[in-house]
């Protein structure tokens, strides 16, 4: 299976664990990734906050390279990054937005690029087909933690249920875990807040981490950098606003699967963390 | 009032938002994650904007209720009407800078949208070292992170040189002609 790639800034950046499991997976799994060339930035929140034609054009720059360059599939890890995509895909349907942006960014736009989600390649795939590759079943309690980005826009993204989605929990049993029932399954963490109001994300993220840990979880299962970064690089703030402190870790779905697969914890990035992962 | 009515159908011509529609159910404030924050909830913002008066629209737009949305989309995914709120508060967003209005609480916020901007316009990714020190520096946050630096550092998640794509003229064309040639430029 041969799939069109758009890593995004993240990945390549404090994120890059997620790109070195996503990539040592997809090896694993025979699944060629093939990058866009000379992607941009998506313009993630700040782009759609502060002007909506840029937040349009940045993506569509992204996804005229993919098409100039022959894909029709393109994979796209980084939840924010996905939404933005699809959200901009959805926009560009309306010709006058369509003819602005394409007078912008001088590159034909077709407007045809199938983008999905790692979730939605890992499905594509196949569970069974991933179950049959398992050598070390992932014998764990965990919270599946989908956030925001992901689901919702439900009427444009169409993926999954929007309030109690399943498709991590389904890939997670698969290879050997259980997916523990939750509350926090699509709460937002905080998202770009990092940085600007850090005390917001500690209490929204505290809130999250604390569901999981009180069900039971080992550990927590995300999709989307921003999510991750907020949960454990942001663990000594959230602490801090939590009666009892937390020390459980929050891992991508793709190190989950690469450790089931057999792939070593520093392949996988596993060492990158902030909070020490030992499952 | 007359004023007012045509900014509330400016609202609806930019965003597709019928503010009427709203029925005051309150499920958006119910599952809004910052409400207990905001100066007013989003099912009272929708109420201001119904009211019809200048005074009520200048409120929202001045309020730090638009500024801390995260656009976590939780209220559209829960309304009964299926109204765009998260779109609504982009838009009333670029209006609060246009009209000058902005509330204190935006400050931080503002200023971290706009490094993130000047790397990608500079760059064509985000440079992530180069935000925080350009926050830094709007903020006079000097020390923050301070703490975590070093560790991102060790775990290699800190790049000292930023990523380059080869076409920046694109970027800086896309950015010519999109958000420096608009009015909401300079927060």
């Amino acid at each position: 299976m041969k799939i069109g790639f758009y890593p995004g800034c993240s990945l390549t950046g404090s994120s890059r664990e997620y790109n070195e499991s996503v990539v040592a997976l997809a090896k694993a799994l025979d699944i060629e990734l093939i990058e866009i060339n000379d992607w941009n930035c998506c313009g993630a929140t700040a782009a759609h906050v502060m002007n909506e034609e840029l937040s349009l054009s940045l993506p569509a720059r992204i996804m005229a390279l993919a098409e100039a360059q022959g894909l029709t599939e393109v994979v796209v890890p980084c939840a924010a990054c996905y939404n933005r995509l699809k959200v901009t895909q959805h926009e560009l349907e309306d010709e006058t937005k369509r003819s602005s942006v394409v007078e912008i960014l001088k590159l034909p736009y077709k407007g045809d690029l199938k983008i999905i989600n790692v979730l939605q390649m890992l499905e594509a795939y196949g569970t069974e087909n991933i179950k049959a590759r398992v050598t070390h079943p992932f014998a764990h309690k965990v919270a599946c933690y989908y956030g925001c980005l992901l689901v919702r826009p439900h009427s444009i993204l169409k993926f999954d249920r929007v309030e109690d989605p399943q498709s991590m929990d389904s890939l997670i049993r698969g290879i050997g875990g259980t997916a523990l029932d939750w509350a926090f399954k699509t709460e937002c963490c905080g998202a770009g807040f990092s940085v600007s109001r850090t005390d917001i994300v500690a209490k929204l993220s505290g809130n999250v981490l604390k569901d999981a840990y009180e069900r039971g979880a080992e550990a927590l299962i995300v999709a989307c950098p921003l999510c991750q970064s907020n949960l454990d690089m942001r663990r000594g703030a959230i602490n801090k606003s939590l009666e009892t402190p937390i020390d459980i870790p929050v891992i991508y779905i793709t190190q989950a699967i690469g450790l089931a697969l057999g792939i070593g914890a520093k392949e996988l990035g596993l060492k990158r963390h902030f909070v020490t992962v030992e499952l | 009032m007359t004023e007012n009515k045509n900014k509330v159908s400016d609202l609806q011509s930019h965003t597709g938002v019928e503010v009427m529609r709203c029925y005051q159910c309150g499920k958006c404030t119910a599952g809004c994650v910052l409400a207990s924050e905001m100066n007013f909830p989003p099912s009272y913002v929708m109420r201001l904007l119904q009211t019809g008066s200048k005074e009520n629209y200048d409120k929202v737009i001045s309020s730090n209720s638009i500024w801390l949305c995260l656009n976590c989309e939780n209220c559209l995914g829960r309304c009964p009407m299926e109204i765009d709120i998260p779109k609504m508060m982009d838009y009333l967003r670029t209006q609060s800078i246009s009209e000058n209005k902005l509330h204190p609480d935006s400050k931080p916020i503002l200023a971290f949208h706009q490094s993130f901007l000047n790397s990608v316009k500079y760059t064509g990714r985000l440079y992530e070292v180069g935000l925080i020190l350009d926050f830094k520096l709007r903020t006079f946050r000097l020390a923050q992170d301070i703490a975590i630096a070093p560790s991102m550092y060790l775990k290699g998640k800190l790049h000292l040189l930023p990523e380059r794509i080869k076409d920046r003229m694109s970027m800086k064309r896309i950015f010519a002609k999109t958000i420096e040639t608009a009015k909401t430029t300079h927060p």
